[in-house]
């Protein structure tokens, strides 16, 4: 099970990578795509989207069901990884370097938990 | 509090994901997941665990005239060796359960039943008890394993002479003997399965369930038998557009409705005059598949293409061997049309979708 040093995660399984202040990179984390299993599908958010810290931003599927990922971030979807839509597996293949949606004008975050203390968080869950 | 079956070490030590279903904990799936498990039982075989299904025996010279009175189908001319479909209806015609039937001599019926209707069913059965019959609830001295797929023979026939298993579907051999390691066991097998793939279930003591599962495993390496679960199980039987009790079939559902046979001439049984007085349906059951970028899922509303809501989902998901999303439904019976172009309403968003026939997927027997 992976936990990149570089990046930040929430209790929802989301990490974030802050590339300045207010513009950062969401996806899912490995404990996150190993849990929801093979994944077939995902309903990207739209650009200019806002999104709002612990409400979904989007969702995925695998064969039997459909989850929410949660934004770790307020702010506006600036753009999305389309590549996925073909190719959701790519989720599970590649978590951290399948970004989702890249997030800027952010004006509030989640407590995020770095990569040490996510991997606790996940061996308690 | 949930039960486990005599396997669940075995499903733990294999890396199961487990899930509660009816009443048991179960695995969804292992580490192979769910794709590569259907896709094992299309291609090559799988092996479940279904030893939370419950059986039931009728015993004693009463026991047919009870059951013809109990279930939608006729049995009269059950041969021993025979098995049958059928579902058990209330009084107002809705379907308690679907079921199947093994003849297993004259006056000896097993009834095998769904987990999550045990105690709904053997109070049913039980409660209705008439003529000289005796009724047991056995599912506790019984497991089950499910073994499907174009490779099953084979592999049984590693374990079993060929006369101790079922040539013809729908037919099972009862006190077949089955080689272990280091012993012999007998079990009934039959011919049968929910995956829609040629295959078996074998019905053993419990007490022998966790041997004969290691010992199928180990016979089918060289056939790339795999372990599978539930999730697997329940995408294998959508996409050979099998019902599911709680999904396709309710309490309020009638067989017409869901487009099951019945015998509703010749026999008198619990249910039959409301499904007569319900006269021709409005509703029927109907298979439909995703046209545009999307998963089908149970409970959605179905809508014509004017915008008009004339259904809804029952089941839906994506079919790993199809490679698309399918889903099963009621519809009103005037809008049913093969190739009816369609749209449904996915958690707010409408995705194009086209009414297809049933079976999605069906093999030459």
């Amino acid at each position: 099970m992976n936990f990149p040093a570089e990046l930040k995660y929430t209790q929802t399984h989301e990490w974030v990578k802050m590339l300045d202040d207010t513009t950062a990179l969401v996806g899912i984390s490995d404990f996150a795509q190993d849990e929801l299993g093979d994944l077939v599908f995902i309903n990207l958010p739209v650009v200019g989207d806002s999104v709002a810290q612990g409400a979904a931003l989007c969702d995925v599927e695998s064969v039997k069901a459909v989850s929410d990922v949660i934004s770790p971030v307020t702010g506006e979807v600036a753009e999305i990884n389309e590549a996925l839509l073909d190719a959701p597996e790519t989720l599970n293949q590649d978590p951290y370097g399948a970004w989702i949606a890249k997030v800027s004008n952010i004006t509030g975050t989640e407590e995020l938990m770095d990569a040490a203390a996510y991997e606790s968080f996940t061996k308690e869950a | 509090m949930e039960k486990k079956t005599p396997l669940y070490p075995i499903h733990e030590a294999l890396g199961g994901k487990i899930v509660s279903f009816g009443g048991y904990l179960m695995p969804v799936q292992y580490p192979s997941g769910v794709i590569a498990e259907h896709m094992a039982v299309r291609e090559r075989a799988g092996l479940f665990d279904v030893s939370h299904m419950a059986e039931l025996t009728l015993e004693g010279p009463g026991a047919l005239e009870y059951l013809q009175y109990l279930v939608t189908a006729d049995l009269s001319k059950m041969t021993d060796g025979q098995v049958k479909y059928a579902m058990l209806c209330n009084e107002d015609g809705g379907i308690v359960d679907d079921l199947v039937i093994c003849r297993r001599g004259e006056g000896r019926y097993l009834l095998v039943v769904n987990a999550g209707n045990h105690e709904k069913d053997a109070a049913w059965v039980e409660s209705h008890l008439f003529g000289d019959v005796q009724y047991r609830d056995i599912s506790d001295e019984v497991g089950q394993l499910a073994l499907q797929g174009p490779a099953s023979a084979a592999i049984l026939r590693k374990l079993c002479a060929a006369e101790d298993i079922p040539e013809k579907y729908y037919h099972f051999t009862d006190n077949a003997t089955l080689h272990l390691k280091d012993r012999d066991i007998t079990a009934l097998i039959s011919q049968t399965g929910y995956t829609g793939e040629f295959g078996y279930e074998i019905y053993c003591k419990a007490a022998d369930t966790a041997d004969l599962w290691n010992t199928l495993l180990d016979a089918g390496k060289d056939e790339g038998l795999i372990p599978c679960g539930l999730g697997a199980r329940d995408t294998l039987r959508l996409e050979a557009s099998m019902p599911l009790y709680g999904h396709e079939l309710t309490d309020e559902i009638s067989p017409k409705e869901a487009g099951l046979p019945c015998k509703l001439d010749g026999k008198n049984f619990l249910g039959r005059d409301a499904i007569l007085a319900r006269g021709t349906p409005s509703i029927r059951r109907v298979g439909l598949k995703a046209v545009g970028r999307g998963i089908l899922r149970e409970h959605c509303d179905i809508y014509d293409k004017a915008g008009k809501q004339i259904g809804h989902t029952t089941s839906g998901t994506y079919c790993p061997y199809l490679g698309e999303s399918v889903a099963m439904g009621y519809l009103d019976i005037g809008e049913i049309e093969e190739g009816k172009p369609l749209e449904v309403d996915i958690r707010g968003r409408r995705v194009d979708a086209v009414l297809i026939p049933l079976p999605f997927y069906k093999i030459q027997r």
